[in-house]
């Protein structure tokens, strides 16, 4: 019998990602793809996966799901609350369960964003080269769709492979704040010098308008030098796109291939994964960086990725249960300077 | 065969750390998006290394790359080489597209007021339909989703005060100056035509999307029993010719 997780319940928009469809931009197919990449490959290499394995991204509350076969290894990279048959478990750790449990992941305590991977991953068939599951235009995932009650996700490995459990100390994580980096452009001859001014000299705040597609700030109105329709161009991740009302729409991983706004910056791939993580109310400045810097900032991130599981220590079977200091740890929020 | 079809100095626009765009000039024109798709084939063809892929639109090519491989520096350099070349780049063949469409009536309900509004009749609407020759300028919006420029400026009209909340896959519709067919059930504010029993877009076939960016389509009118013959038929796809399209790209370099 293959292993299943059946989903009990689902948090409000849980979707299996990976790291995207790559290749399709030009037949108007969206990447999509995990929101926050590094917390994506943290929950994977807690489990042994390739960094870009499937796994659930989950927005604010987690799922409930009870296993049914294995035993599954499970890790869940957030700071949530999390219990097996109702006794508390911690984060940041991977550890089993079996035929008939159910692993509970509650409210995050901060960011909007987390991610819970099973060893070997998910076993769906790749949509154009990818399970990332893409709302809109129903690709992808489970049927294109979020996780809801009474799914059965099909899992690869009917057993956890016989090893030791691991754990990743997300104080090692780079801390992220309210500055974001942008290299400006591509249309920044689209706007006034006062207008690049207000961008990156004024605070700006996460609207409630922010989805996986973009996130809407509030602040002051960015000011057009010639109108605010382009002929439409493609629209890279992290795209600052300005239309008429002068308030900035981010574009994050399910942004539309195209788009006719003029384009004053582009957030630098880490930063957008922070902003993907910021709450409704969260206050941000823009900060001008070249593309030299820019590189050097992708740079480092990749090895930081590539380098997660370099930084997992080994956690001791059942002693999981003792080391709810885990629990504490706080990744997202209080910190207030940018991160390398 | 060579063609000497000018192309604007381009330019080159900063799109983030990983991303570039190579802008061939501005507006909706189809000598400008033809030398797009060109410079588009000519960039897939060269294999500079570290391009993941490229997004070509009406005017400009979105280049992606993976800056572990390749920074944008030489990367654009590079870029601009190949546009350089364009002006001397022989002239390719391109696929040509024959689409059925049943015109009209339950298939196409806003071509009565179509013709109304341009104080055509609808055989003369149909006809022009029939004998524009479109090109695939872009594909966005959605997945499969073709942006076709050629519509005769007769027809040009603004889009439906009412968008309409769903319209039925392969409709054959138009919108300001350009048309479309769209690959799924979807919104829309266009005007619906017609409709063609081809499935521009189907994940259950490989590959799935029908129309690439640069390709040409002409439509051809069907009646309602053909048009259900055509949809009936599992696997079907339109015929297509292969065309050479350096008389079109000379006439745009004169217009």
């Amino acid at each position: 019998m293959t292993t299943h997780l059946r989903v009990v319940a689902a948090g409000p928009s849980s979707t299996i990602q990976d790291r995207g469809r790559i290749g399709y931009q030009r037949y108007g197919v969206s990447v999509a793809g995990a929101a926050d990449p590094l917390l994506h490959a943290a929950a994977n290499a807690l489990v042994g996966n390739r960094p870009g394995e499937g796994a659930v991204e989950f927005t604010l509350a987690g799922d409930s799901v009870t296993v049914e076969g294995g035993p599954v290894r499970i890790a869940v990279a957030a700071d949530a609350e999390l219990t097996v048959d109702g006794d508390p478990v911690p984060g940041w750790t991977s550890f089993r369960l079996t035929d008939g449990q159910t692993l509970r992941i509650g409210n995050l305590r901060s960011g909007m964003r987390g991610y819970w991977a099973v060893e070997g991953g998910f076993a769906l068939q790749p949509v154009l080269g990818s399970v990332a599951t893409h709302i809109r235009s129903r690709m992808g995932g489970l049927d294109g769709g979020a996780l809801k009650a009474g799914d059965r996700l099909p899992l690869s490995l009917d057993q956890a492979a016989d090893r030791g459990e691991h754990c990743l100390d997300p104080s090692l994580l780079p801390a992220r704040g309210g500055r974001l980096r942008v290299m400006l452009g591509p249309q920044q001859d689209y706007f006034t010098a006062a207008g690049i001014e207000a961008f990156l000299e004024e605070d700006y705040t996460v609207s409630h308008e922010a989805d996986r597609m973009g996130c809407r700030l509030d602040g002051p109105a960015i000011e057009h030098s010639r109108g605010f329709n382009i002929t439409s161009d493609g629209i890279p991740l992290g795209a600052v796109q300005v239309p008429g009302t002068g308030r900035p729409i981010v574009l994050l991983a399910d942004r539309q291939t195209t788009g006719g706004y003029p384009k004053i910056a582009c957030v630098v791939g880490p930063d957008v994964a922070a902003l993907a993580q910021m709450r409704p109310g969260e206050r941000m400045r823009f900060a001008a960086v070249d593309a030299a810097e820019a590189g050097r900032i992708q740079a480092r991130h990749r090895e930081l990725v590539d380098g997660l599981s370099a930084l997992l220590q080994s956690a001791g079977g059942f002693a999981l249960y003792d080391s709810g200091r885990l629990l504490g740890f706080n990744l997202i929020g209080g910190a207030v300077t940018g991160w390398d | 065969m060579s063609v000497t079809t000018p192309v604007p100095a381009p330019v080159l626009r900063a799109a983030g750390d990983s991303a570039l765009i190579v802008e061939l000039g501005d507006g909706i024109a189809p000598d400008l998006n033809a030398a797009v798709h060109r410079l588009d084939r000519r960039i897939a063809e060269a294999r500079l290394p570290g391009i993941v892929e490229t997004v070509p639109t009406y005017r400009s090519i979105l280049v992606q790359f993976d800056p572990a491989v390749t920074v944008a520096e030489p990367l654009g350099q590079a870029l601009l080489g190949l546009a350089a070349e364009l002006t001397q780049a022989a002239a390719e063949p391109q696929l040509r597209w024959i689409v059925p469409v049943c015109f009209g009536g339950a298939h196409g309900e806003d071509l009565d007021e179509v013709a109304r509004r341009s104080g055509l009749g609808t055989e003369e609407v149909v006809r022009l339909h029939c004998t524009a020759d479109y090109r695939v300028y872009m594909l966005g919006f959605s997945p499969g989703f073709a942006y076709l420029g050629g519509l005769p400026e007769l027809l040009h009209q603004p889009r439906r005060e009412n968008p309409r909340m769903v319209t039925p896959a392969g409709s054959v519709m138009q919108g300001g100056a350009q048309a479309a067919i769209s690959p799924i059930a979807m919104p829309s504010g266009w005007h619906l035509l017609g409709r063609t029993p081809a499935r521009t877009f189907d994940l259950r076939r490989e590959p799935p999307f029908l129309l690439a960016p640069g390709d040409r389509i002409r439509f051809t009118a069907i009646s309602a029993a053909e048009y259900d013959r055509l949809e009936g038929m599992s696997g079907y796809l339109p015929d297509c010719e292969t065309v050479t399209p350096c008389v079109a790209l000379m006439q745009g370099a004169a217009a």
